[in-house]
């Protein structure tokens, strides 16, 4: 009977520390599957973010990230830094035109052309 | 009864409704009118962040929370459709393919096979509609098409069927059941019978180390089966079979909305065969005499807003099957030397619950509980062997999933418990030269086999993913097992992609088990051979399996292309030696030496359009053990085979009907025949030095699809009437030294026909 106990004790029980996590909800500009790769993969290595979903159709960012160690006035400028506007912050143009032609989601043709 | 009655029905107002759902299915809108499934689809509300993902085929959840009416679905490379939903509960919706500027159509369709790409295991997913292409009849059937398993007879009276993969038989495969397992311990040479094929919905094939969430057993891979889900079938579903070989099949699936979040399926098998088969004139049924009745009730609980998912089964079977000699009756003749008769009387039930949750706040945090249990009874005899066996089992899991930092670094945790109760009774006759030298005398062994194992273990998964090209699971896990002590189970799996489109995957895991030698070798008892068991104490079987696989997608002459290379290589530290060797015994030992199983497969795949698929893979074994006699290749497998997989389907008519068409081509090569020639023999047996013939088989089946509720197949298996000759040794004298029912390599029963309908109604 020890033994089970050790072997209970001895489970990773993970500590959850939820009390600093935050939500976010925002708007973020584009139109393709890169631009969602690109907004997704880079948001994640903010240091802080501990999870971030963007939906393609609806410009959705959903985050959840640590209060502590960023603000969600430096995700929004992180992103716009990355060429995509927010609803906060509006790209830089130099940002907005390294983006590959079909993330141009200023461009009308462009967007009528994902739809 | 009466608990699991109670159990059952106290678990019901566990179920509480209130809201909305809506199930659907998408497709594509292309001008030959196929009914292309998109999986992954999004599926939406307007101005809501509730949505969901279309399934690998193509179906779709989605709950109202809000009074939404206007559902968006939408896809890459297609037209965004925004839908009004009012009062509907189902939505069939075709999605037009987008065109672009330069006037390039991107074209997309679903494999019904297909090795996925991004997870770091070698996961081979095999949809519902890959399970229609070979109709019958019951799970060990399910693999016809598919070339990473190997499906023999185990023996030629009871008609059983047993898979392969890497090499090994199925003890060294985990097979669950909806994560739960199932195919183990007294129910492993029987049990996948006792799985009929419209229940299942798709299968999982895990090659090499498993994950380590699902237990230490598994080592040479896991075959995962999902069975249809009460709110995704189709609410009426029937199907009937029947073959030339005399099997009659009949399946009935009812669904049905209880409330919004809460639905129940009713799914009911019956199969019959009494039918006498005695093609080859040996005497004996080339195929059992059988009847089964096999009931499962599903419940299935969905509040998507509070994140919960529950599955509440209870499932119950009985299966009787007779076999040996045409002129054998049970009621006379059993038990006696008058005729060799066989009989297998199984009876099952298993219940289970399944519940999950995710945190509907933080989406990476989930809750799994996993609770099931089964009593598995078989009480059979073949001639004068007699073989009872009773097994409970107790499975209990609990897993926690969450992030490291950020969701690159996931980590599943949590605990596990298992129980099982083995009484077990062989009464085995066999047969010895007297001691004048002039005639055979009987040995009988009485073993009384009554066990209980118990374990109790932990585990922890690491899974880093860096959202392009590298994906690593490292897992742990320790357990205490009353048997086999402390010990701890690592497996590793890595995915890397080192430039677009192709995948190199490494893996490598230990398993551990304790066999059970008479459940996993009861084709032993359908022979006069005598059971050698050690003096010393069999020890359990620990196995480390490495892999290495290589997947790389092109387009050949414009047409996508696959080709998938791996190779697997399982080294036994300790096995319990099964030896055939002596014609006259069946020994039992624990391995002293080497054990290894290695394994080629290369495969090409070649999608000419989303109508003609082909497959052709080869298969190169290498699998040897050191037996008492020396080390010596697997008797009766087959190091070589040859697959040659062709489908194609006509275009969908407006009206929804369709042909289709798949067929399989098999060469098996050379197999050993376990040989040792005998000292003593007092019958002249046949002792085989030549390998078997090599051999081929062909499977045909043709579909006419009528109209999305109705469909009507016919098929063949074995075209070419290819049959083993002799498959019983010895059935001249079933009650005598030499008789043997093992040494089957080949199909027994020639060419058989089936056809069957299937009626839906939604």
């Amino acid at each position: 009977m020890r033994r089970y106990i050790l072997i209970i004790l001895f489970m990773p029980f993970m500590v959850i520390g939820q009390n600093t996590s935050a939500k976010a909800s925002f708007k973020v500009d584009g139109v393709c599957g890169m631009c969602k790769v690109r907004i997704e993969t880079s948001t994640i290595k903010i240091k802080g973010v501990k999870v971030s979903k963007w939906n393609v159709n609806t410009g959705q960012i959903n985050l959840i990230y640590n209060e502590k160690k960023t603000n969600i006035n430096d995700i929004h400028q992180f992103i716009a830094d990355l060429g995509h506007d927010t609803d906060k912050i509006k790209a830089p143009d130099l940002a907005y035109n390294s983006l590959d032609a079909c993330c141009k989601y200023r461009d009308p043709l462009v967007v009528k052309d994902h739809q | 009864m009466k608990i699991y009655l109670s159990i059952y029905f106290l678990l019901l107002p566990l179920f509480i409704a209130s809201q909305n759902n809506i199930t659907g299915v998408v497709f594509e809108n292309n001008p030959s009118n196929n009914q292309m499934a998109l999986p992954g689809a999004s599926v939406y509300w307007m101005d809501s962040s509730e949505g969901v993902v279309t399934d690998f085929d193509g179906k779709f959840s989605i709950s109202n929370t809000g009074s939404y009416t206007n559902l968006i679905i939408s896809y890459v490379g297609y037209k965004t459709d925004t839908l009004k939903i009012d009062n509907k509960k189902f939505v069939k919706h075709y999605l037009n393919p987008a065109s672009n500027l330069d006037a390039v159509t991107i074209r997309s369709f679903a494999k019904s096979t297909s090795v996925s790409y991004l997870s770091s295991q070698n996961i081979t997913n095999v949809s519902s509609e890959e399970l229609l292409k070979a109709a019958c009849c019951n799970l060990s059937e399910s693999f016809e098409t598919n070339p990473s398993i190997d499906v023999n007879f185990t023996d030629a009276v009871t008609g059983v069927k047993q898979i392969q993969m890497l090499g090994l038989t199925s003890p060294y495969i985990l097979i669950t059941s909806e994560n739960i397992p199932t195919i183990r311990g007294a129910s492993q040479t029987y049990g996948m019978s006792l799985i009929p094929g419209t229940w299942v919905e798709s299968i999982q094939i895990t090659k090499g180390a498993g994950s380590v969430i699902n237990g230490y057993e598994s080592i040479s891979g896991q075959i995962n089966v999902e069975l249809q889900k009460p709110n995704a079938d189709t609410p009426l579903f029937l199907n009937s079979y029947a073959s030339s070989m005399g099997r009659l099949e009949l399946n009935a699936h009812y669904n049905t909305k209880i409330s919004d979040k809460l639905s129940s399926g009713l799914y009911f098998h019956v199969n019959s065969n009494n039918q006498l088969n005695d093609g080859n004139s040996d005497g004996f049924l080339d195929s059992p005499l059988s009847e089964q009745i096999n009931v499962l009730n599903r419940w299935q609980y969905t509040d998507l807003e509070k994140g919960m998912v529950a599955f509440v089964n209870v499932r119950y079977l009985t299966d009787e099957k007779q076999s040996g000699e045409v002129d054998f009756n049970p009621g006379l003749d059993r038990l006696t030397t008058n005729y060799w008769g066989s009989e297998v009387n199984t009876e099952r039930f298993e219940s289970s619950l399944k519940i999950g949750y995710v945190n509907p706040d933080i989406t990476y945090q989930t809750l799994g509980v996993q609770l099931a249990y089964s009593d598995h009874d078989q009480n059979s005899y073949f001639g004068l062997n007699q073989y009872n066996i009773n097994h409970q089992s107790v499975f209990s899991n609990i897993i926690y999933n969450s992030i490291i930092s950020d969701t690159r670094h996931k980590i599943k945790t949590g605990l596990n418990f298992n129980s099982d109760v083995y009484k077990e009774n062989v009464s085995n006759v066999s047969y010895a030269l007297s001691p004048d030298g002039n005639s055979s005398q009987a040995i009988n062994q009485d073993i009384y086999n009554d066990r209980s194992e118990k374990s109790i273990g932990a585990f922890f998964e690491y899974n880093f993913d860096n959202l392009s090209n590298l994906n690593l699971t490292a897992g742990i896990r320790i357990d205490n097992h009353n048997k086999m002590g402390t010990f701890l189970t690592p497996r590793f799996h890595l995915r890397y992609t080192p430039v677009e489109k192709s995948v190199i995957r490494f893996s490598f895991g230990r398993g551990k088990r304790m066999a059970n030698i008479f459940a996993e070798n009861q084709n032993l008892f359908a022979t006069t051979r005598l059971i050698q068991l050690p003096v010393d104490d069999l020890k359990s079987e620990d196995a480390w399996n490495y892999g290495i696989s290589f997947l790389q997608n092109f387009n050949l002459f414009n047409k996508k292309s696959e080709i998938i290379l791996d190779y697997y290589y399982t080294d036994f530290d300790n096995k319990v030696i099964v030896d055939w060797e002596n014609p006259f015994e069946i020994s039992f030992y624990n391995l002293i030496g080497k054990s290894f199983a290695a394994s080629f497969q290369s495969q090409f795949n070649y999608y000419i359009n989303e109508n003609i698929e082909f497959k052709l893979a080869y298969k190169l074994y290498n699998v040897k053990t050191d037996y008492a006699s020396g080390r010596l290749a697997k008797p009766m497998t087959p190091k070589e085979r040859f697959f040659i997989n062709f489908n194609i389907n006509s275009n969908l008519n407006d009206d929804g009907s369709q042909w289709k068409f798949d067929t399989t081509f098999n060469w098996i090569g050379e197999q050993r025949y376990p040989n040792r020639i005998p000292e003593n023999t007092t019958s002249i047996i046949p002792i085989y030095q030549a390998p078997t013939p090599d051999f081929t088989t062909v499977n045909a089946q043709l579909t006419r699809v009528f109209s999305e509720k109705f469909e009507v197949y016919l098929g063949v298996e074995n075209l070419t009437n290819t049959k083993q000759k002799n498959p019983i040794v010895g059935s001249e004298n079933p009650f005598d030294q030499g008789f043997d029912t093992t040494f089957v390599y080949g199909p027994i029963f020639g060419s058989m026909y089936y056809t069957g309908l299937r009626f839906k109604i939604y």
